[in-house]
């Protein structure tokens, strides 16, 4: 797995690519929150097109980044989610809870 | 008429997280020999890993010594292109398996779990068994049809 990130004014945006399951998902929780911390963005988008595979690992990352995103005021928004990503989302009802922007 | 088995597959390894990619590319290239969708492979790749994370995150947590911690998976393959996995451990196991099923239940204390795992492993299965003992292990049956 892979993680990259791009400033776009106020806000980031993270690039998952790879698979996420446990076995990587602690370092990219690692990863993501020392972006989230040093940038305090005004929304941080995570972009999971490049996601090809995801389980519920995935799915307590993206939790636990809306969570981390909250504590310091910023807003978490999906981008791009892959059907591997999107279809896990969907399970819990992330897809609800979370604005997922597409074509962006 | 019987159902009869096909192919069989056998594997046994350490409850180690690296090894989570290892079980779920395994079982899906041992079904692939039934040529199923790209979906139904996805499907599989995902459950086996819900089941091997769970060996290791719950079942073995807090054993340090990981050579007491084995996982095994017996794959089936039958004439009628069903797909039964059983995945085992020798873990705590698990003591109100009704509770456990619950989707968003957790045991997690760390708070990176969603307590979804048995909700996915149900819903992208065609049949889905739990046995769980407190102090001697669990056993997840899954099974898939891999042709319509
Ligand atoms: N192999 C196992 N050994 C011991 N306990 C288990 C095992 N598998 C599941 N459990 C128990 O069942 C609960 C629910 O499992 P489930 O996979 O649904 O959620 P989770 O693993 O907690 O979170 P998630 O799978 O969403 O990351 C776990 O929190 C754990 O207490
Ligand atoms: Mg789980």
């Amino acid at each position: 797995m892979d993680i990259t990130c791009e400033r776009r004014g106020e806000d980031v945006v993270a690039f998952i690519r790879g698979e996420i399951d446990h076995h990587n998902a602690k370092n990219a929780r690692d990863s993501l929150d020392s972006i989230i911390d040093e940038s305090k963005p005004t929304t941080f988008s995570l972009d999971l097109s490049g996601v090809t595979f995801c389980d519920s690992s995935g799915l307590g990352l993206v939790m636990g980044r809306m969570r981390k995103c909250c504590s310091v005021g910023s807003v978490l928004c999906i981008q791009n989610p892959s059907s591997a990503a999107l279809r896990i989302l969907e399970i819990a009802g992330m897809d609800k809870i979370l604005k997922i922007e597409r074509g962006v | 008429m019987q159902d009869k088995v096909i192919n069989t597959m056998k594997l046994e390894f350490t409850a180690r997280s690296v090894n989570e990619s290892l079980a779920r590319s395994a079982v899906s290239a041992f079904a692939a020999q039934a040529d199923p969708s790209i979906a139904v492979i996805a499907d599989i790749k995902t459950v086996v890993s819900e089941a091997v994370t769970n060996s290791i995150v719950h079942g073995y947590a807090g054993v340090e010594d990981k050579s007491l911690c084995p996982i095994y998976i017996h794959c089936k393959l039958y004439e009628s292109s069903r797909l039964v996995v059983r995945l085992k451990d020798r873990g705590c196991g698990i003591e109100d398996i009704c509770m456990a099923m619950q989707p968003l239940f957790t045991t997690d204390t760390d708070g990176e779990r969603s307590g979804m795992g048995f909700t996915i492993m149900q819903t992208f299965t065609d049949g889905f068994k739990v046995r769980s003992e407190p102090g001697k292990g669990t056993t997840v049956v899954l099974e898939k049809r891999l042709k319509r």
